[in-house]
């Protein structure tokens, strides 16, 4: 192997503007991709995989911190890459063999050889028969494969993938990915060096000589892998298995410090740290919190990740948040990979459902600082209502304006669950349950449903 | 018969030399070209502007010819636009620096009552091209692309502006060349709003042509040969007949142009609608169809390929279409500064000029009288507003709600959005004349005319958009007629409704200046108001007044629209939307 640096990530940080705030979601983040290598971002949604994808593509820039291509630093978007991205990014209105020549073309081409190659990359990547055919005649596999084809005709030094699969359903995405498998070990392929985001543990491992483990808010690198396991790599060998292990436990594992949203600045952000609120509710929903522990007990009280969510088919994105919830709830532990529920979730499990709301309750005032929040600010209104607009802003000052909605979004699931607080999705109030108004929504609300 | 072996050449045996179908679109294109040749020969004529004629004949012999000179001037005004919009709006989009300007100038210009400049236009025009009928032409052509223009480049801006982001990225990625990415990208991805903005622009433009046709500069009119000229020397004789003979070479027009050229235009576009899901009823045109089957214009584009490739290396040049991610903050700073500047000073010129100009020669008083006048302009575009909407909002809903009536009604409506209002005025204003309405409050009558239909249009799009199944919930929990409304109707169709009454409400104050002064048969009625203000300082060649009330008209659209139209559209957005 040759061990030429190709990219290099100096100190990157990236820092996004929020309402009335910033949001870091980079930081301190360095790495390098030698030549021949290919390696694997993992992190769960969120992490900034996508953000740290853009800086290395050159398409946006690193708040500080330098990326830099061959040594030089990057100032417009980085001329050694190609990018497969998650949503394919194929233009509509141009027929396969016209999407493939495309970037020949970028490159003033002529065009007899452009013609040439990219039929050549075509063949290569199973589309033959498919030149002139639109994409929205293609299946999603086949819509990828386009997107392969016109990231590798330009022969890249280095391909960036966005999760490339995971717009795709289980069994073509395994089909597509063994086959890049096969092409890289064959030297099929035009480009040996690769760049690929992930959130599924076993693509990455899979897939990559090197895995670099992303931690979310802010996004930084927790924990570096090197795979050296013989490829084709067997899912099902024990060397994998306790490598997928050991992944889950560095996703789960305790951090030395406890995950914080970035607060940058004063005002208003300084008042809403005060209330514990730059830690995140986990997104999970009351239903899939109980099925989690529930699970847990039927299981004998412990069983490994990999394992759950195997039995739920989930993906990690889908799994860790619950995970989170149930462990910030004490509902559940984690230990090397593997869950063990604890006392309180035995409980949990084997309550009926008035106890299990009061004990929810209890836990989610205890535990989750924007339940508690929003509380306690209900009990010291007058009138047992308050705008959800402020608990909002002072929201979006730490997360932005989508993630922000997500936390009310779950806080409000959490407290009708525990019965806590109500919310009237007409007026934009939260409302105690007392509050005269609280059974109207709570009416409403399930008309809606 | 033997049985035929096949042989090595059967492919070129079965594939007739000329199919029908290239025969006949061979013809059209010959057919097309000619009559265009023709018509920019008679628009390119000399003319010597003191024997000029001020009329034109309105013997109906002449009509055809008269139809293809006031076809050249729409398509020569419609390229105008697109050459615009697909400068201004790029440059708007890829410069912020130039968004800035470019947007709230394009606000006001689509607020400004572009009937008031003409006389301003045309003798600039003149003097651009003395000695040639072209200058007339031009400024007719102007007065058509103002109307268009500002529309088709706030629709391309926003669809450049809203440009799927991985689609941006893999363009940048690709380090497409300016040029490539501008026909390969934001073309494309801007064409179905371009094209349907395009078809409903050149339908309002047909207004602008009848009315700039015959202009009047000082105390001289010029009469360019055309429809719209037609009927203006047809109402000046009282020739009803002949004003019915202009009506049908005009719903021929219309109707043809729609055929020929926007319906298969729309078809076309359809192929660069991005979402998946292929759309029920797509757009279809006969035409296009024909065109598909033909090999000529494939021909034709194998032929200018290289011309393509040449451009494609021509423009290289100008570099690739990306932007450096840092730009050091001094040079930022410096740019803004000396753009606010010259922005700044060029207002500052402008104004000055303008005071200095009104207070040397009717001085500023003239304000308040234009003022007085504007509000009793605007009592009648609140009728208008007020009416239109008590009579066509239950009208476009139930049609936009009945599938089958409004598959029959949106032609007819978008030909009467199309049909120039100004076409049948000489019919109402001699029912005026003839039973004694004044037009202080027929004059109300002529402006709706033309500008009501933007709100039946609108209401039936609205309406017909309420998702069936909720329409079908809401029948199923037996609602009163009237919480029917309130709860799915009226949230439903008021985003669109909104639209419409801008519309609408700004095509009125536009009309008013051709309907509250108006001639039929050597009689002129006058109703005061600030569109007769307009056209009597227009016809006078009393450009201080001219001024005076483009500017009071101005303040009071662009006034109205921020203050109500943007409240209301804003609590359309928030509250009501589906
Ligand atoms: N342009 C942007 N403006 C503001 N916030 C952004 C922007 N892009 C990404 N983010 C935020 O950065 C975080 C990381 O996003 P992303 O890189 O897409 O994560 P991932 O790809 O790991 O799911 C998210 O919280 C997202 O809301
Ligand atoms: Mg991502």
């Amino acid at each position: 192997m040759n061990n030429t640096t190709l990219i290099a990530v100096d100190d990157v940080t990236k820092v996004f503007a929020t309402d009335g705030g910033e949001k870091t979601v980079l930081d301190g983040i360095s790495l390098t991709i030698n030549h021949g290598e290919i390696v694997a971002l993992l992190g769960r949604s969120g992490s900034g995989k996508s953000t740290l994808l853009r800086c290395i593509a050159g398409l946006i820039g690193p708040s500080t911190g330098t990326v830099s291509y061959k040594g030089t630093p990057l100032n417009g978007s980085n001329p050694g890459t190609a990018l497969v991205f998650q949503s394919f990014a194929l233009l509509p209105w141009l027929t396969v063999l016209e999407n493939v020549e495309l970037g020949l073309e970028a490159k003033g081409i002529k065009p007899a050889e452009r013609r040439e190659r990219a039929l050549k990359a075509i063949d290569v990547i199973g589309l033959d028969g498919f030149e002139s055919a639109y994409p929205k005649e293609l299946s999603g596999g086949m819509r990828q494969r386009v997107g392969f084809a016109r990231a590798l005709v330009v022969e890249p030094d280095v391909l960036l993938m966005d999760e490339p699969f995971s717009a795709l359903d289980v069994l073509t995405s395994e089909n597509l990915r063994s086959e890049l498998v096969r092409m890289w070990s064959e030297g099929t392929m035009p480009t040996q060096t690769a760049l690929i985001v992930t959130h599924n543990i076993e693509e990455a491992i899979q897939l990559a000589d090197r895995i670099l483990v992303l931690d979310s808010n802010p996004g930084r690198i927790k924990a570096e892998l090197t795979v050296e396991l013989p490829k084709p790599r067997d899912r099902r060998s024990p060397e994998f298995e306790d490598l997928v292990d050991e992944v889950y436990g560095i996703l789960t594992g305790q951090q030395a410090e406890p995950r914080r949203a970035a607060v940058n600045g004063g005002g208003p952000d300084a008042a809403a740290a005060a209330q514990g609120l730059e830690t995140p509710l986990p997104t999970a929903s009351t239903g899939s919190l109980g099925g989690i522990v529930e699970l847990l007990a039927a299981h004998g009280g412990s069983e490994g990740l990999a394992e759950i969510a195997d039995e739920l088919r989930y993906e990690i994105d889908d799994l860790l948040p619950v995970v989170d919830a149930a462990q910030l709830l004490k509902l559940v532990r984690t230990q090397d990979g593997a869950l063990r529920i604890t006392e309180q979730g035995r409980r949990y499990a084997g309550a009926d459902l008035l106890r299990a709301k009061e004990q929810f309750a209890t836990l989610a005032v205890e535990a989750a600082p924007l339940v508690r929040h929003i509380v306690k600010e209900l009990r010291r209104s007058d009138s047992g209502a308050i705008r959800a607009d402020g608990v909002l802003s002072d929201l979006r000052a730490l997360y932005g304006d989508q993630e922000a909605q997500q936390q009310l979004d779950t806080a409000v699931d959490w407290g009708r669950y525990g019965e806590l607080f109500e919310y009237d999705a007409d007026s934009g109030r939260l409302l105690l349950p007392t509050h005269p108004d609280a059974t109207a929504a709570a009416a409403g609300q399930t008309v809606d449903a | 018969m033997p049985v035929l072996r096949p042989l090595s050449g059967a492919g070129a045996l079965r594939r007739p030399a000329l199919r029908w179908t290239d025969l006949l679109v061979g013809v059209a294109i010959i057919v097309v070209f000619y009559l265009t040749i023709r018509a920019t020969l008679g628009a390119a004529s000399p003319l010597d502007l003191a024997t000029a004629p001020s009329s034109i004949s309105t013997d109906p012999a002449h009509l055809p010819y008269y139809a293809l000179r006031s076809l050249l001037r729409m398509f020569v005004a419609l390229i105008a636009s697109t050459v615009f919009t697909f400068m201004v709006a790029t440059a708007a989009a890829r410069l912020p620096r130039v968004e800035k300007i470019v947007l709230p100038a394009l606000d006001i210009l689509q607020s400004v009552p572009i009937l008031g400049f003409l006389s301003v236009t045309v003798t600039g025009f003149i003097a651009l091209f003395p000695g040639s009928t072209l200058g007339l032409e031009a400024a007719s052509v102007f007065a058509i692309f103002t109307s268009q223009a500002w529309n088709m480049a706030f629709s391309f801006h926003a669809s450049l502006v809203s440009q799927s982001r991985d689609l941006d990225e893999a363009a940048r990625l690709m380090r497409l060349s300016k040029w490539q990415r501008f026909w390969k990208l934001d073309v494309p991805s801007g064409m179905i709003p371009l094209v349907w903005n395009g078809m409903m622009s050149f339908g309002g433009g047909w207004f602008f042509l009848a009315a700039s046709e015959a202009i009047s500069v000082g105390d001289k009119t010029y009469a360019l040969p055309g429809v719209g000229a037609y009927v203006a020397a047809a109402v000046e004789q009282g020739q009803l007949d002949r004003v019915g003979w202009a009506i049908l070479a005009m719903i021929v027009m219309v109707l043809g142009t729609n055929f020929l050229f926007w319906r298969p235009l729309v078809a076309w576009a359809e192929r660069f609608r991005q979402e998946d899901t292929a759309a029920v009823d797509r757009p279809r045109s006969l035409v296009l169809d024909l065109l598909a089957h033909s090999s000529i214009p494939r021909g034709l584009g194998r032929a200018f390929a290289p011309v393509g490739r040449g451009l494609d290396r021509a423009t290289r040049p100008f570099g690739v279409a990306e932007h450096p991610l840092f730009v050091p903050r001094l040079r930022r700073r410096a740019g803004d500064v000396v753009m606010a500047l010259v922005v700044i000073a060029g207002i500052l010129y402008g104004a000055y000029w303008a005071s200095e100009f009104i207070g040397s020669t009717i001085g500023f008083g003239s304000f308040g009288e234009a003022f007085g006048l504007g509000l009793i302009t605007f009592i009648r575009v609140l009728v208008i507003i007020i009416l239109a909407t008590l009579i066509w909002v239950p009208v476009g809903v139930w049609v936009g709600m009945n599938p089958k009536v409004s598959k029959l009604a949106q032609p007819v409506v978008q030909l009467l959005a199309s049909f120039p209002a100004n076409f049948l005025f000489p019919f109402v204003i001699a029912f005026f004349v003839a039973v004694g309405i004044p037009l202080d409050i027929g004059g109300i009558l002529l402006m709706a005319l033309g500008s009501q239909w933007y709100i039946l249009f609108n209401v039936i799009a609205g309406a017909s958009a309420i998702p069936t199944d909720l329409r079908q919930a809401m029948e199923s929990f037996r609602l009163t007629p009237w919480q029917r409304w309130r709860k799915l109707i009226l949230p439903g169709i008021f985003p669109a409704y909104v639209t419409g009454g801008i519309t609408a409400a700004g095509g009125a104050w536009n009309a008013s200046i051709v309907s509250e002064i108006v001639s039929y048969n050597h009689n002129t009625l006058i109703a005061p108001g600030l569109g007769s203000y307009i056209a009597q300082a227009t016809s006078g060649g009393d450009m201080a007044r001219v001024l005076v009330g483009v500017i009071v008209m101005s303040v009071f659209v662009v006034g109205l629209n921020r203050l109500f139209w943007r409240r209301l559209y804003r609590v359309a957005e928030t509250r009501f939307s589906l």
